[in-house]
């Protein structure tokens, strides 16, 4: 079925060129997937264990599962093009941005929802604030998810079309009918399984581009020296701007590639966009939720930080070396060289991988870039049949049997996986679509993060208040977004990002940050202009109402709180160092 | 009451085994037979391929004894 032939005629030419031991690896790693998807089939038969994995997972399984459905492909790809584009200051999204998230996610958030028993975050919200919360926050999620699988699914077929020279629809095909069988199969439980899989793989495949590159620039300090030299002639717009340095650089917008304040970074990513994400995206939390005790759900994120908080040496450093050996100056995707076999900035990963690894290792790194396309896609999809089964469809049938659900997350899983493909070819006719729909993906989750912390934190905070705190930080968010792209004297960047030459990236964080601020404006105000739920019903639910199971007797070195200071100071670390 | 599934990470051990053996010959093979220069990686003088394929297939072992099913 993946005999090297099969492949070789879909690929007339690429970036590289595989042999027959890197077609066995990648063949293997699709035997290996398929097969854990047909015999966990018999695994997932109730709703709980389909939906849920049966809430029988360890802290180490959802630990590794909430990272890795992250790690996608267009995580490693596009971190490390960022990491060429703007320099070291990507590492911000890891070590502000994610580890603070997960760890309050673990410490703090984790206990409500695992006490509520709630299948979903759009169920959380049903339990706290009533239907309208969640019938937003539902149909918003399950429609763009999908078509975030398709987005998923198309860049796939496009990095495999430059890398490899497969055909785009060979790629499309069997991404989907692969990720189709075995998550219809075996459900989350099998997606679970093939994400630690992914995990491994992704590891293995990409941690020898930074080790061979040191080696190459004769350490730190030897990159650094060829960056600085560089720079110049990759990005003569910037020939003076630091790219090794983290924060000072930040001190003003207009000394950093990225165009971006500090308090850019702090309060818009790390304090509401990065919380959003980390906390509230169902994607992710969806594996946390599987866990099967509390102390494993609290200790889920902190595990999956311990991690994280290295990932930036397999992401971000390939970039910087990619600044400092790569003999091609890439480019950004609407450069006009590209039309004349220019490479793009996402392509650095591809790039680094072809100059250092040969047969074998080639097809590791390749497999483990598959393995994060398809982990990307089995996330989305799994959420989208939990949310769809249980927070869109389950209300008008409140009264069928567990059976029924089951087989109608399975359907959804097939028909999640139809709409991602047709996605994935409307999509790209529309260039400024995969924009638009990635921001409409970043509207929802900074205010949602308002919405779930208050009803979590705060007992005085109402349905009318949860309700319209996150409809107006929606609306405020898209209605930004709409200024800044039609307006052409830089206007609206220079109110909204503080800097009239701040890049887009600068703009999603602060547009996250007001966005985020006027949802929790809204809800505390009109909360305190509204009749709150009596405290017996917001038993389970919010901190102040709910005794919190005591985590057993167990010793230090056992204990979240632990690990989670553990990681704290690791990342504190890494941010001086890089300072 | 249902039989329990094999471990994770007996799956993962079992990968990395054979992944360990593919990639571990392919840079023999390589140190035996040189691929002609133009085909050569930058520091392929250091047979990455060899050692981190016997990395892989050390840990791979390890994980597939330490959690094979019983």
């Amino acid at each position: 079925m993946f005999s090297p032939s099969l492949f070789a005629a879909a690929a007339p030419a690429g970036l590289v060129s595989l042999g027959t031991v890197d077609y066995l690896v990648i063949g293997i790693y699709f035997i290996f997937v398929l097969g854990i998807g047909f015999y966990l089939k018999h695994f997932a038969d109730t709703g709980e264990e389909f939906f849920l994995a049966g809430r029988e997972m360890t802290a180490w399984i959802a630990g590794l599962a909430f990272i890795s459905a992250n790690l996608g492909a267009l995580e490693l790809l596009g971190w490390a093009g960022n990491t060429y584009e703007y320099g070291i200051m990507a590492a911000h999204w890891y070590w502000i941005g994610a580890i603070p998230a997960m760890i309050f996610l673990g410490l703090v958030m984790m206990p409500f929802y695992y006490i509520s028993k709630t299948h979903s975050v759009p169920g959380y919200l049903l339990l706290r604030y009533g239907p309208a919360a969640r019938t937003l926050s539902a149909t918003t999620f399950a429609f763009m998810t999908v078509l975030m699988s398709g987005i998923n699914m198309f860049s796939m077929a496009k990095v495999m079309q430059v890398v490899l020279g497969w055909d785009i629809n060979f790629s499309i095909i069997l991404s989907s009918i692969t990720v189709c069988l075995y998550v219809a199969l075996g459900g989350l439980l099998s997606a679970i399984f093939n994400e630690v899989l992914q995990f491994m793989l992704i590891w293995f495949g990409a941690a020898l581009i930074p080790i061979l590159g040191l080696i190459e620039t004769g350490g730190w300090q030897g990159m650094v020296d060829r960056i600085k030299a560089n720079v110049p002639a990759i990005h003569p717009e910037n020939p003076n701007v630091d790219y090794t340095h983290m924060w000072r650089v930040m001190g003003n917008a207009n000394d950093n590639a990225m165009g971006m304040h500090w308090t850019g970074i702090v309060f818009g990513l790390g304090a509401i966009l990065a919380m959003g994400y980390w906390t509230t995206d169902f994607l992710v939390v969806q594996r946390v939720l599987t866990a099967k005790d509390l102390r494993a759900a609290k200790m889920a994120p902190i595990i999956g930080a311990a991690f994280k908080v290295f990932v930036p040496f397999i992401v971000i450093l390939p970039g910087l070396l990619g600044l400092a050996v790569l003999p091609v100056h890439l480019v950004g995707e609407n450069d006009p060289s590209m039309a004349h076999g220019g490479h793009s900035y996402n392509e650095v990963l591809p790039l680094m991988l072809a100059r250092y690894c040969g047969p074998g290792l080639l097809g590791l790194g390749i497999t483990a870039l598959i393995a994060g396309f398809m982990s990307g896609m089995a996330g989305n999809v799994t959420a989208f049949s939990t949310v769809w089964t249980y927070d869109i469809y389950r209300p008008f049938n409140p009264n069928a049997t567990d059976a029924h659900y089951v087989a109608m997350g399975r359907w959804c899983t097939v028909i999640g996986i139809i709409i991602s493909v047709a996605a994935a070819y409307i999509v790209p006719m529309f260039p400024s679509i995969m924009t638009y729909v990635q921001a409409l993906f970043s509207f929802f989750i900074a205010p949602l993060f308002g919405t779930v912390i208050l009803g979590m934190l705060w007992k005085r905070a109402t349905g009318y208040g949860g309700f319209l705190g996150l409809l107006a930080g929606v609306l405020s968010s898209i209605a930004m977004f709409v200024w800044y792209k039609t307006d052409t004297t830089h206007t609206a960047l220079a109110y909204i990002a503080l800097s009239p030459n701040a890049s887009d990236m600068a703009e999603n964080m602060y547009s996250a940050l007001w966005s985020g601020l006027i949802c929790f404006i809204v809800t505390i105000v009109v909360s305190l202009m509204t009749t709150p739920r009596p405290d017996s019903e917001l038993v389970g639910l919010v901190r102040a109402c709910t005794d919190i199971p005591p985590e057993g007797d167990y010793p230090l070195i056992h204990r979240p709180v632990f690990w989670a200071i553990i990681v704290g100071v690791i990342c504190v670390i890494f941010n001086l160092i890089f300072w | 009451m249902k039989e329990h599934h094999v471990s994770i990470w007996f799956l993962i051990g079992l990968q990395l085994a054979i992944y360990g053996i593919l990639i571990t010959g392919a840079g023999i093979y390589g140190l035996i037979f040189p691929p002609p220069p133009e085909q050569l990686t930058v520091l392929s003088n250091l047979h990455a391929g060899i050692w981190w394929g016997a990395i892989m297939l050390v840990l791979g072992l390890f994980y597939t004894v330490k959690f094979r099913p019983k």
